[in-house]
């Protein structure tokens, strides 16, 4: 397409007057793609410097300002076969980063006076039992202190900020027992420093720390990784729309820039990329990803078409109506409103086990100085003891004991396709007992296949390549069966009829039947009330090619799986009951419902939850975006609409179902992972409290026993690695993202723009 | 009393040494040597650019 793009708003200026832009690439897998992409753009005039993150999978760009237009930069990328989409990185995500690198700072320091005071208390527990002088312990003592002192008070600010704010607003959280811990050993080892005693718990106090920070980073990985993949979706499914400009001229701009008024056009084939009002043009709609209703909807000016529904046949131009006026849409946003309201917050597993922790732990100090005094102990060796308690019970192992598993976890379910949006949605899918399924681009693929069951071949690879030429749906799912990719040259798109060629001297046409001249034609067999048909015409041989939802490949074989993990299935569809009724007889479930509106889809979650029972949600239409959001967990294909997007709490890649499964097996592993590490750490703690309170843990046991609990959960959480992909029982996806979007179908970039549903650009 | 002697310059010289880690690892951090892991990996395997 010639028309102009319009990118100004993504391209930022750098103090040095340069322009910079940051894009979201997509279909770089190796090496060779990034030298491809970087020495590519650098052969551009003006461009100073182009970089690829690989881990992020994005792209920054620095040209000479107004020396080159940047859609000729996304323009490269795409000519290299590469699809590059215009970013603007979120303010919260840019928090997140400084968090993060604190965070690693923080570890440094930490680890680094570890080290130190380590080296120096290992001599001095040495030479206690040799012939160390007083003057040579006092010494290493206050050498430990001036190392952990400044050490501590610049590491330990994560803790003592965060137990500030719960303070302040009245609560406890696991931060309060460390801060208390930590700067009350810190003090105690200072004034038995000076006092020449034989013990000081620097050291403990250090490494508490440095060990608390390792799964303080380890959790703030997970959260960030998950962040920035969500955003890159977002971006990657940003949509452009043809905006008429006053002079009515077209220019491609981004669909967030568009306002109430504007004027816009929608090609067949393409997304609408707004809610409006049809002011010239009529054509049929499919709202399948609205509404889940299956069958097109004839429009004409004055009606109303949503964001996200596909225009089938006829040029609209609309006028873009206020954000939310559309009623579907208003009702949709009212019902997200309260569902993510009425949502109970599910508490996350690690601060449950911190709000049951904090208050039994200052209790037991307590009580251990209470009990030394009353034993008719000193002052001094009461308040030794009760430190020693709340040094020996500060969650270390706790602090580990989830983050380390939810790292681990994470990475196995990116390599299986899911991409998690909410940190803790590993936890939720694994309590989820009841599996609720949307029907349309959930439990079917996204787009229709064409039933080639019956047709000649040859006659077939014909219809395919002229189908390469056509924006239409139908056509796009005729097309996939072309072997060699190439279009006829000279073939003619007649908007709304269908693609003429010229075929080995005669006239090929594929299209309407009246485009084709061959009349109404019954359908053969018995009458299929969910197909839509195709036909192709050439040399005098005609075949019609019936075009159908059909189930994802692996579709039976996750249901069955994941009832024979017991959890409950049920299908609720907006579509028609008859299009609903053979896809639950081949799924095997009783429990579906069709016709539902979004209000009714809300309903059915609730009563689930009201039976007690847990329900995960997996939908992508407009109208299950509040059943999503009321629903405990939720995961969306990638294909999702956008608003449906942002309310899951995962996404899964490619055609298959299997990621569905996989995450409830990996989420379910992590689990039993997180619980035994947890009582892992309650062990310890038996063991170790009782030693505590009669006064015999030496800051040598306390270093060994944290340590040793430390290592001890972190192998356990590595040991959800060792489940291999086998395990999820049906076909398994170990595939990379890359390969997921590149291996469809045709030019990766056009493949991938395919399946993640940006039929607005191209 | 040889023996801390000793110590009069071997605890400087080792603090250094740890304190001289600890500023390399923060540099390397703010030098952003630690923003694109994976790509780091992949980066060295292409030998093109020795010709």
């Amino acid at each position: 397409m010639a028309e102009t793009i319009d990118l100004s708003t993504f391209v930022e200026r750098t103090p040095d007057g340069d322009s910079h832009i940051t894009l979201a690439v997509e279909g770089v897998g190796c090496a060779a793609c990034i030298r491809k992409i970087e020495s590519g753009l650098a052969k551009l005039p003006g461009v100073i410097d182009a970089r690829l993150n690989f881990t992020q999978k994005r792209l920054t760009v620095d040209w000479r300002a107004d020396a080159i237009d940047p859609a000729r930069i996304v323009k490269a990328i795409q000519d290299l076969g590469y699809g590059a989409y215009p970013f603007a990185p979120a303010r919260s995500e840019a928090a997140e980063d400084r968090r993060a690198k604190q965070l690693l700072r923080c570890l440094a320091v930490a680890g680094f006076a570890a080290m130190n005071v380590m080296l120096l208390s290992i001599s001095v527990w040495s030479g206690n039992g040799t012939d160390m002088t007083q003057e040579t312990r006092d010494l290493f003592h206050w050498l430990s202190a001036l190392i952990a002192l400044p050490a501590a008070a610049y590491a330990g600010q994560p803790f003592f900020q965060s137990a500030w704010l719960a303070l302040r607003s009245r609560q406890l959280n696991m931060d309060v027992p460390i801060t208390i811990g930590v700067s009350l050993a810190l003090c105690l080892s200072v004034y038995e420093t000076a006092s020449h005693a034989a013990h000081a718990y620097f050291d403990s106090a250090i490494m508490l720390l440095f060990f608390l920070l390792c799964g303080r980073y380890l959790d703030q990985m997970v959260r960030r990784r998950t962040k920035i993949f969500a955003a890159n979706l977002a971006s990657l499914k940003a949509e452009f729309a043809h905006r008429f400009d006053a002079d009515g001229e077209l220019v491609r701009v981004p669909a967030d820039a568009l306002r109430p008024g504007d004027r816009v056009l929608v090609r067949p084939g393409e997304r609408v990329c707004a809610d409006g009002t049809i002011i010239a043009g009529s054509s049929a709609v499919d709202e399948s990803l609205v509404t889940g209703e299956t069958a097109p909807r004839s429009v004409g000016a004055g009606a109303t078409v949503y964001a996200g529904s596909i225009n089938f046949s006829g040029a609209l131009t609309l006028r873009v109506d206020a954000a939310g006026s559309g009623t579907l849409v208003d009702e949709v946003e009212r019902l997200l409103d309260k569902a993510t309201q009425a949502k109970s917050r599910t508490v996350r597993l690690a601060d449950r086990a911190g709000r049951l922790y904090a208050p039994v732990v200052h209790a037991t100090a307590a009580l251990t100085a209470v009990g030394w005094l009353l034993a008719g102990a000193s002052l001094h060796d009461a308040i030794v003891t009760a430190i020693a308690v709340l040094i020996i019970t500060c969650p270390c192992a706790l602090a580990l004991a989830i983050p380390a598993v939810q790292v681990v976890a994470t990475g196995q379910l990116f390599r299986a396709g899911v991409i998690l949006n909410a940190g803790d949605a590993i936890e939720r899918i694994a309590e989820a007992d009841t599996v609720v399924f949307d029907k349309t681009g959930t439990l079917t693929l996204p787009e229709p296949r064409a039933d080639t069951a019956g047709i000649d071949p040859d006659l077939l690879e014909r219809a395919a390549r002229l189908a390469l030429s056509s924006r239409h749906p139908l056509a796009a799912a005729v097309a996939r069966h072309a072997r060699e990719r190439i279009p006829y040259p000279g073939a003619v798109e007649e908007p709304g009829a269908g693609v003429r060629a010229l075929i080995d001297g005669a006239e090929a046409r594929l299209g309407s039947a009246n485009f084709c001249g061959v009349g109404e034609l019954t359908p053969p067999g018995d009458a299929d009330t969910d197909a839509s048909y195709i036909v192709f015409c050439h040399a005098g041989r005609i075949a019609q090619i019936p075009i159908r939802q059909v189930l994802r490949p692996d579709a039976v074989a996750v249901t069955q799986a994941l009832t024979a993990r017991g959890l409950d299935l049920v299908v609720l569809s907006g579509d028609r009951p008859a299009a609903v009724r053979p896809v639950a007889s081949q799924l095997h479930t009783e429990k579906w419902r069709a016709g539902l509106t979004p209000a009714a889809k809300i309903a059915a979650v609730e009563r689930l939850k009201a039976e007690g029972r847990r329900p995960l949600m997996v939908g992508d239409g407009l109208n299950d975006a509040p059943a999503l959001a009321a629903a405990d967990v939720s995961i969306s294909p990638i294909t999702a609409a956008h608003l449906t997007q942002a309310h899951a709490d995962a996404l899964f890649l490619g055609e298959r179902l299997a990621p569905v499964l996989r995450a409830v097996v990996v989420a379910r592993q992590a689990r039993r992972l997180m619980k035994q590490n947890l009582a892992l750490a309650v062990i310890y703690n038996a063991l170790a409290v009782p030693i505590a309170i009669l006064g015999f843990v030496t800051p040598l046991i306390a270093a060994v026993a944290m340590s040793a609990s430390s290592i001890l959960v972190t192998l356990n959480a590595l040991r959800a690695r060792l489940t291999t992909p086998g395990d999820s029982g049906a076909g398994t996806v170990a595939v990379q993202i890359p390969a997921t979007l590149r291996d469809q179908a045709g030019t990766p970039s056009k493949a991938a723009a395919k399946s993640v549903g940006l039929e607005c650009v191209s | 009393m040889r023996v801390v002697n000793v110590l009069i310059y071997l605890v400087p010289v080792a603090l250094a040494l740890g304190l001289m880690g600890l500023v390399a690892f923060l540099w390397s951090l703010k030098s952003g040597q630690y923003d694109d892991l994976d790509g780091d990996a992949v980066r060295i395997l292409p030998d093109d650019d020795i010709s």
